[in-house]
């Protein structure tokens, strides 16, 4: 790892400052994917602002009929926190399949969002539940917000702050893990909510996506039968050792009907 | 350079660390901790795992600067000053839930941290999956689940059948 300098705000306000003032700076929260990356050299950032000292990135809390998580929560407290279980259990049960117990101890939600992961768990649960990304200096619905693999709308000095989810109606999520990383080799989630239904996909493609289709099918007839026919193609999916884009291809049917199955 | 102070096995200390300085670097290499062990040093494999105020983490993936006021607790801390074994260690003894050893000092780490999580009680399903992210390579792994099953029963204040051999 190459060497860099450390700063510990405690306002979103400062930590904005510091990555204005230096656009090699990067900001860490859980660091589980930043630190692997730095410890490769694949990031040569000249500072890291540790969020962990800003009070107003924690915290999970009703509004109206959404749930908004800080982004500094961890996947461990998505998992387990009484609001979210009560109303997304689906989310909650996500959160508790993401890495494993000490990843979920210190990954965070909004780190994962911004970093965008093509196999990331929280992009589809954003998209199916038509969330709503929280920034320092806007709201950006998460239809706009997944840009490519890696990338998202934020701008270089922009902070996610946290995520608003729209309680949904019901709501299911399934994938299919590599045996081995045991990164989703594909996961659909499901939701129907306020905004009708959302069918939201990682893992198959360099980006998670919404496949229009399945969400056109379930509006229709909400079951797993309805999805079952419906083919996912592969033109722009994921292709390597772990599977071809064919096989993820119909992962997406497989897990989509395993969602719905899942959501009840 | 950053100085960070940290609180590990109940001992206070105050280190000199670069930015880049990784936790376990400074257990092994400032304290002379050499309990806590690095494997595969990509956060995968679990040999580093030591509890970082309630939570277990993987002490190859978090900084030293991060941790400064932290109170941490490593292998080395969890027997009693008079060398009475913790229960997770007792029962690792008891089960002979390890082969070559190196990846234990992590797995009881996450198993404390497991059973702590879990006070009403583990399924042999719960561990298995409690233990995703620790690998023992010597494939050894049936007895440390026995063990751990036996330990929570002791930790969560139920008199197991070890408990009531020892007396």
């Amino acid at each position: 790892m190459y060497d860099f300098a450390y700063h510990k705000p405690s306002s979103v306000a400062d930590a904005v400052k510091l990555m204005a003032a230096d656009p090699e700076a990067r900001p860490v929260s859980g660091g589980m994917t930043l630190l692997p990356a730095l410890k490769h050299r694949l990031n040569k950032p000249t500072a890291l602002i540790d969020l962990s000292g800003i009070a107003e990135l924690r915290g999970v809390r009703r509004e109206g009929d959404a749930i908004v998580i800080g982004g500094m929560t961890t996947h461990y407290e998505v998992a387990t926190h009484p609001q979210i279980l009560a109303a997304i259990p689906a989310l909650a049960r996500m959160a508790a399949t993401i890495g494993d117990t000490q990843v979920r101890n210190r990954g965070t939600i909004g780190g994962s969002l911004a970093n965008n992961d093509p196999a990331a768990d929280y992009p589809a649960a954003a998209l199916a539940l038509r969330a709503t990304i929280l920034t320092d200096r806007r709201r950006i619905p998460a239809d706009e917000f997944f840009l490519g693999m890696f990338t998202t709308a934020l701008e270089a000095d922009e902070l996610v702050t946290g995520i608003s989810f729209p309680i949904p109606e019901k709501a299911g999520y399934a994938k299919l893990r590599n045996p081995a990383s045991r990164y989703s080799m594909t996961g659909v989630f499901v939701a129907k909510g306020p905004q009708g239904v959302g069918v939201g996909v990682n893992g198959a493609a360099p980006c998670a996506f919404r496949q229009n289709e399945m969400e056109a099918a379930l509006s229709a007839s909400w079951s797993a039968d309805a999805v079952a026919a419906i083919k996912q193609p592969p033109d722009d999916l994921n292709s390597d050792i772990h599977g071809s884009a064919a096989y993820r291809a119909n992962l997406v049917t497989v897990m989509a009907k395993r969602a719905v199955a899942d959501a009840g | 350079m950053p100085q960070v102070s940290l609180t590990v096995n109940g001992k206070s200390h105050t280190v000199d660390v670069e930015g880049r300085t990784l936790l376990v670097e400074v257990l092994r290499e400032k304290l002379r901790l050499t309990g806590t062990h690095v494997g595969c040093d990509t956060s995968q494999c679990g040999a580093c795992v030591v509890q970082v105020g309630e939570d277990s983490v993987k002490a190859c993936t978090i900084l030293a600067v991060q941790l400064d006021g932290a109170e941490i607790t490593t292998i080395e801390g969890l027997a009693a000053a008079d060398g009475t074994l913790h229960p997770m260690q007792e029962a690792f003894r008891e089960y002979h839930a390890l082969q070559c050893g190196f990846c234990t000092p992590g797995m009881v780490m996450s198993a404390i941290d497991l059973v702590k999580k879990h006070p009403s009680g583990l399924s042999e399903q719960e561990i298995r999956e409690g233990l995703e992210g620790n690998i023992c390579r010597c494939t050894g792994y049936h007895n440390i689940v026995k063990a751990i099953a036996a330990a929570a029963e002791v930790m969560n204040g139920k008199r197991s059948e070890l408990a009531r051999a020892a007396e």
